[in-house]
């Protein structure tokens, strides 16, 4: 146990070391979404009336869906790291080490969603600061309810991401399937429109997307608005983990054991 | 480089316990067989080479014993764990060095080091130690705190190196660790190795293209084709298995010295051509000396003399039938030979 603790830490205390000095990495990820909220948000909100519950803006209403964005995009690629790691071998000098190998897995989401949550806690810093998110709408029994979301989220694209890239040998594979992922999890989540009225077959393709009940969760603690009860939406994010952590600690054990 | 002096008879008489085991080894990927049934042991505090063209297996004889390729069949073991039972046991006990540079890049050296410690369990002061003593071998005490990056090629592999060996391994294995680096660098790598096994008495099986370097530094060597190993051996043993060296004496009257030289009964085959009798013979430096002694006492003429000592890349050719060198040419090399033909 203390073995497998250690293992995680190394792991985990790796990735953070990576993200500490790449600054390009850290600004680009924590760049795009305010981008997105920038010009969607202030475009968006200004060619439609929006009426959600009659009560937020459109800026406000999707900034929870950013956070969402955020975590999506920066986990998802992590695998790439691991296809990095594949190829120039990084990877076997971890493979030889006297390690359990569920650390392994563990260590690489463990470090990977760290990443993830750091960029998603800016973001979510910035929206207040903004106004965005007013101060006063948020309590911390929220904010902590958020930042759980927060954690599971980043756990399961990291998940995501690890088991595609054990399945593929190049980065341009691994893109092509990431990028044709991303979309339809990213709008199909009710990130940037409420899904309340959209057709039943929209409707079931959201009930398999686990942004979705992570978008609704995050929104319902930070500003109140949720289509679901809180505790729904977490026992359908943990549920999808506890399943995602699971498949990728089979699938590294697989791509080892040539 | 410090050329080894210990024969072969002195290692087979040393008792000693067996750092690496391997029986009737074989892995199959598919159709394709890149072990065919090989078994060698090392000795505890021995160098052994496993020399061979790309392709002949010696990288996944490497990757089994290290635990990262799972066996077909067959038994390998380093001491007393088994490679495909005890992994984790099994992986306490090495080092390695892989054959394509496995390091952080984005991480300095220092850190780069850390984590293998980290991975290894050491911890605190005794972690602070071991790396600050294997960066001191390798004599990157002074950048490694710089980002790997910006390391030249020779820097990567003694840092691989350093930190193949911070968990005091009993068995280090090094997969081609000077390929592509220059002579000055190549040479420097292998004088760690050796002072490593000195002063660590630490085993080392190591692959490698450059001929030389493996005659100057393995106790052993085992030359391996097609995943097979066709001849293993001390170099000398194996140099001498070509019948020796080969001594040229260029001479007036050179069948006159043949007569003599037959009459004296000195050991080795003759052979002559175009006024040069060729002696081929075991410790030819040692054999000039008489056969010039005989030649003056007789009153014949000696014009010239040349010592041809045979070295490994003749044994692999003629185990083979091909150079060693054309197989493990390097891209760059192949480029260019790609540029000749056109």
């Amino acid at each position: 146990m203390a073995n497998l603790l250690e293992t995680i830490y190394t792991l985990w205390l790796r990735e953070i070391l990576r993200f500490v000095k790449s600054k390009a990495r850290v600004v680009g990820s924590g760049g795009q979404p305010l981008i997105w909220l920038a010009i969607i948000g202030v475009g968006f909100g200004s060619a439609f009336t929006f009426s959600a519950g009659g009560g937020p803006s459109y800026i406000t209403f999707m900034a929870p869906g950013i956070i969402g964005m955020t975590i999506l995009f920066s986990s998802l690629f992590a695998g790439v790291n691991v296809i990095w790691e594949k190829q120039f071998g990084f990877l076997k000098e971890i493979l030889v080490a006297p390690i359990p190998r569920v650390g392994i897995v563990l260590g690489k989401i463990a470090g990977s969603a760290t990443v993830s949550l750091i960029t998603a806690l800016v973001i979510l810093i910035v929206v207040v600061f903004a106004g965005i998110i007013p101060l006063s709408a948020l309590s911390v029994f929220g904010v902590s309810v958020a930042v759980l979301f927060m954690i599971i989220i980043s756990s399961i694209f990291v998940a995501l991401g690890l088991i595609i890239a054990s399945t593929i040998n190049n980065i341009d594979g691994f893109n092509v399937v990431i990028n044709f992922l991303v979309l339809p999890v990213f709008f199909l989540s009710g990130a940037l429109f409420p899904l309340d009225n959209v057709p039943l077959w929209m409707r079931i393709l959201a009930a398999i997307d686990p942004l979705f009940y992570a978008v609704d969760g995050m929104r319902g603690a930070l500003i109140g608005l949720h289509t679901y009860p809180l505790y729904l939406d977490f026992a359908a994010v943990f549920a999808i983990c506890v399943l995602f952590v699971a498949i990728a600690d089979v699938a590294f054990r697989r791509m080892q054991s040539k | 480089m410090m050329p080894r002096q210990r024969n072969g008879e002195e290692l087979e008489d040393s008792k000693g316990a067996l750092s690496i085991s391997v029986k009737n080894l074989v892995k199959r990927f598919g159709s394709l067989t890149a072990v065919d049934g090989i078994s060698f042991s090392v000795k505890e505090g021995e160098i052994f080479g496993l020399l061979g063209p790309n392709g002949a297996g010696k990288t996944t004889t490497i990757s089994i014993l290290a635990t990262i390729t799972n066996l077909t069949s067959g038994s390998a073991r380093i001491y007393d764990k088994d490679v495909a039972r005890d992994k984790d046991e099994a992986r306490k006990l090495i080092g390695i060095v892989f054959q394509d540079p496995s390091l952080d890049d984005e991480l300095t050296g220092r850190e780069n080091l850390d984590f293998h410690a980290r991975l290894y369990g050491i911890k605190g002061k005794e972690k602070r130690d071991a790396i600050d003593k294997v960066l001191r071998l390798v004599e990157l005490d002074d950048k490694a705190n710089r980002q790997v990056k910006t390391y030249s090629g020779g820097m990567k592999r003694r840092l691989e190196i350093a930190r193949g060996f911070i968990h005091n391994p009993k068995v280090l294995f090094l997969d081609e660790p000077t390929i592509g680096l220059d002579p000055q660098t190549r040479r420097k790598i292998w004088d760690y190795i050796v002072a490593l096994n000195r002063k660590e008495r630490i085993t080392i099986l190591l692959t490698t293209h450059y001929m030389e370097e493996a005659d100057a530094i393995c106790d052993r060597i085992a030359i391996i084709d097609h995943g097979r190993i066709i001849k293993m051996d001390t170099a000398e043993r194996l140099k001498d298995s070509l019948g020796g060296d080969m001594i040229s004496i260029g001479s007036g009257d050179p069948k006159a010295l043949a007569a003599l030289i037959k009459r004296r009964r000195l050991p080795g085959s003759l052979k002559e051509r175009d006024g040069t009798l060729e002696i081929t013979t075991k410790n030819g430096s040692q054999a000039i000396p008489k056969i010039i002694e005989m030649a003056k006492d007789a009153g014949i003429g000696v014009d010239s003399v040349t010592l041809n000592r045979p070295t490994l890349e003749d044994v692999f050719i003629n185990l083979t039938g091909k150079a060693i060198r054309e197989e493990g040419a390097s891209d760059a090399d192949k480029l260019k030979s790609f540029r000749v033909r056109r």
